[in-house]
């Protein structure tokens, strides 16, 4: 059998001068990974705009083909709200400490709904994308992390609603408004953390995608959305005192209608938060390295 | 400047090692997990056992700019694992490559294209994935629109788009972001001929521009023509590091076992009376089962079972290109005149494939047990064989070489 001999105009065509123009140092080093919780800061930067895009291929793959397109970003929070009101203030008769109840629970639902799409999206972000993960290196961490913020999108949409509601009962804000974009960011730092987690441990347990949707259910309860913490009994006071959620909600709250901060709960929930995301941070880096492999 | 100091991918003592087989026993009570749990931290430190498998064992070479490398071996060879390692999606478990230049692959074109978005939406989210700014994607989308030629349905959804549509622009991505180093596993095995063709023009291009090229391929004529060298790997190891020929030679020399228990076996349902393939062959016929297959010889592919056949089941023959096109398939029921199979006798079966239909190349047989219905309980693959050209060319016009994917001699008439 007879193969084409050698085609030296191959090798031939480097162009005079290309091998000059190679650096000393390599642009990159593939090797094991030792340090624990590198970041390469550098790298993300470099990739930013790949956060970007699949941001908005999330925000808009989840509209297409719906026909009520992002009116769905509203009308989850506003049907949520809906069933509270009836069952928990017509019913049950809640103390809100002056606020409407469909106020009071409209600004529970619209931070919970963000929170519990943010880590469902991201929890189930890197095996619903078994094929990049597979076949193209880019940050991981850009994955779960597109989600959350897809979610974001979907929060300020909904956010219109609150502020039109604010405004037919007229419950004006104050100068705390200044410390909402503060409590905003501690809410998606939390999410993420949280996403993190999930993500990164759903690539190897699928147990996590099976669990997430009771965790949520389970989590909202605990989370001041429905009602207030201080209506909760008191031996179970101590659930929204460490959960993070329920700090933020209620800080929410707090900036939107008045009414006191629970400074040490918002405490605890900085503490909890900042845990959650560095411990979430060097899990999905250590994971990281074998998601290509057993996903 | 030395070659020592100017290489574009520097290599040395690669090695990746996959844990396998360690999750197959599901866990069945929490506590069977958490003893497998701490059994298994045990087990790590001893290092290897049965359940590690080195994909890659010391792999080491220098690879300097402009040249095209062709890698090659047997499914399995490491190939794939090595590409991966030098895109950085999996991490070598030991050693270390130093690239110097922008690495672009061309590992599976259109990933990360989604159905929903249109054609524009996919061009920008396709060239961001594989490492492309915005900027660079602006500049180069007419060139890209061009070459995918989907003009007219730029803002169509991809989900309407015909497959072929859909292959092109991915293709025409993934061409377009001006790598310094281009790694590319047998893309050009999927698309119509004509499009195939196309890629390798832009390869040429693009190796001819003084990029290096790193091809992993099963396409022992596209490595030839194509690369300037090439490394052979074996069980992840590298065996031959020479001309294209050379290696070619061993590979093929590797490749062809006469009779193979090294089958690939897919088992698609479980079912306890059906026999499981022991061994296939694939010959000459009539010749030593060393000897190498002409263009003009019969062929003879042999399945032999580990028992006998029970009641209801065939059999299924295909060939495939080395790219996974499947080029006929040929079922036992076909003929009324073949002999029958003997339920609870029979435990080998051959087929016959004629003189002159393959052309010369590389090909896999892959046998597949089944149903009556058509469902497959298992499919053996990665039996590979090589056809070559008939050395005493009596016949100057012998169609062993011509496009296609078979060789046929049709009658013509004339009026």
């Amino acid at each position: 059998m007879t193969y084409p001999s050698k085609d030296l105009s191959v090798a031939a065509a480097t162009p005079p001068g290309f091998a000059e123009a190679l650096p000393d140092e390599p642009l990159k080093v593939i090797e094991p990974r030792t340090s624990w919780l590198a970041i390469d800061f550098a790298e993300l930067r470099q990739y930013r705009e790949l956060l970007y895009f699949l941001t908005w291929r999330d925000v808009k793959v989840h509209y297409r083909q719906a026909a009520l397109g992002v009116t769905w970003a509203v009308l989850q929070p506003l049907l949520l709200m809906a069933i509270f009101t009836i069952f928990y203030s017509r019913l049950a008769r809640v103390e809100t400490g002056g606020v409407p109840y469909p106020l009071f629970a409209y600004a529970g639902v619209v931070l919970w709904t963000f929170f519990a799409n943010a880590i469902t999206a991201s929890g189930n972000s890197l095996i619903n994308n078994v094929n990049l993960i597979t076949k193209v290196y880019f940050p991981r961490m850009l994955v779960p992390a597109a989600a959350v913020a897809a979610c974001l999108l979907h929060l300020a949409i909904a956010s219109v609603v609150l502020i039109g509601m604010m405004l037919y009962y007229r419950v004006t804000p104050g100068a705390r408004l200044l410390l909402l974009p503060p409590l905003i960011l501690l809410t998606v730092l939390f999410a993420t953390a949280v996403g993190l987690w999930t993500a990164a441990l759903n690539v190897k347990y699928r147990d996590v995608r099976l669990l997430l949707p009771f965790g949520v259910q389970v989590w909202l309860l605990a989370s001041s959305v429905i009602v207030p913490s201080s209506a909760v009994p008191q031996q179970w006071r101590w659930v929204p005192r460490i959960n993070p959620m329920s700090a933020f909600i209620e800080g929410f709250r707090a900036i939107l209608f008045g009414g006191s901060f629970d400074t040490p709960a918002l405490v605890t929930a900085v503490v909890i938060t900042t845990i959650a995301l560095l411990a979430g941070v060097i899990v999905f880096r250590a994971m990281e390295r074998s998601f290509a492999d057993v996903i | 400047m030395s070659s020592e100091a100017k290489a574009m991918i520097r290599a040395r003592g690669v090695s990746k090692r996959y844990r396998i087989g360690a999750r197959q026993e599901p866990y069945q009570t929490l506590r069977d997990a958490l003893v497998e749990m701490i059994r298994g931290a045990f087990r790590r430190r001893n290092g290897d056992d049965a359940t590690t498998l080195w994909a890659l064992t010391d792999v080491s070479f220098d690879i300097a700019p402009g040249e095209v490398v062709g890698v090659i071996g047997r499914n399995g060879a490491g190939k794939s694992t090595l590409l991966k390692i030098l895109t950085g999606i999996t991490e070598p478990t030991r050693g270390r490559v130093e690239l110097f230049g922008r690495v672009g692959s061309l590992l599976e074109v259109g990933t990360g294209f989604h159905g929903e978005l249109t054609g524009r939406e996919n061009i920008y989210l396709n060239g961001a994935i594989l490492g492309m700014r915005r900027r660079e994607i602006d500049r180069r989308f007419e060139e890209i629109v061009d070459f995918a030629e989907i003009e007219q349905f730029l803002d169509t959804s991809l989900k309407h788009y015909s497959s072929g549509m859909w292959m092109r622009l991915a293709f025409a991505v993934a061409a377009h972001m001006d790598p310094q180093i281009l790694l590319i596993d047998e893309v050009l095995a999927v698309g119509d001929a004509a499009f195939q063709q196309k890629c390798l023009r832009k390869m040429r291009n693009v190796a001819g521009e003084g990029r290096t090229v790193l091809f992993v391929s099963h396409n022992f004529e596209a490595v030839a023509s194509l690369c300037s060298r090439a490394i052979l790997l074996h069980h992840g190891r590298v065996v031959v590091d020479d001309l294209p020929q050379p290696a070619i030679e061993m590979a093929l020399s590797r490749y062809q076992m006469p009779c193979r228990d090294d089958f690939t076996l897919q088992i698609l349902r479980k079912e306890d009376l059906v026999p499981r393939p022991r061994a296939i062959e694939v010959r000459a016929a009539g010749m030593d089962a060393a000897a190498p297959i002409g263009y003009d010889d019969e062929i003879v592919a042999t399945l032999q079972l580990d028992a006998p056949i029970a009641e209801g089941q065939t059999f299924t023959f295909q060939v495939h290109t080395p790219g996974g096109v499947a080029i006929f398939s040929s079922f036992h029921r076909d003929r009324a005149e073949n002999q029958p199979l003997q339920p609870g006798r029979t435990t080998a079966v051959s087929v016959r494939i004629p003189a002159r239909l393959l052309l010369v190349g590389s090909y896999e047989a892959v046998f597949a047990c089944m149903k009556p219905g058509g469902q497959a309980f298992w499919i053996a693959r990665e039996i590979w064989f090589e056809v070559h050209d008939v050395k005493d060319t009596r016949n100057e016009a012998l169609p062993s070489k011509r496009r296609g994917l078979v060789s046929v001699l049709l009658p013509w008439d004339a009026q």
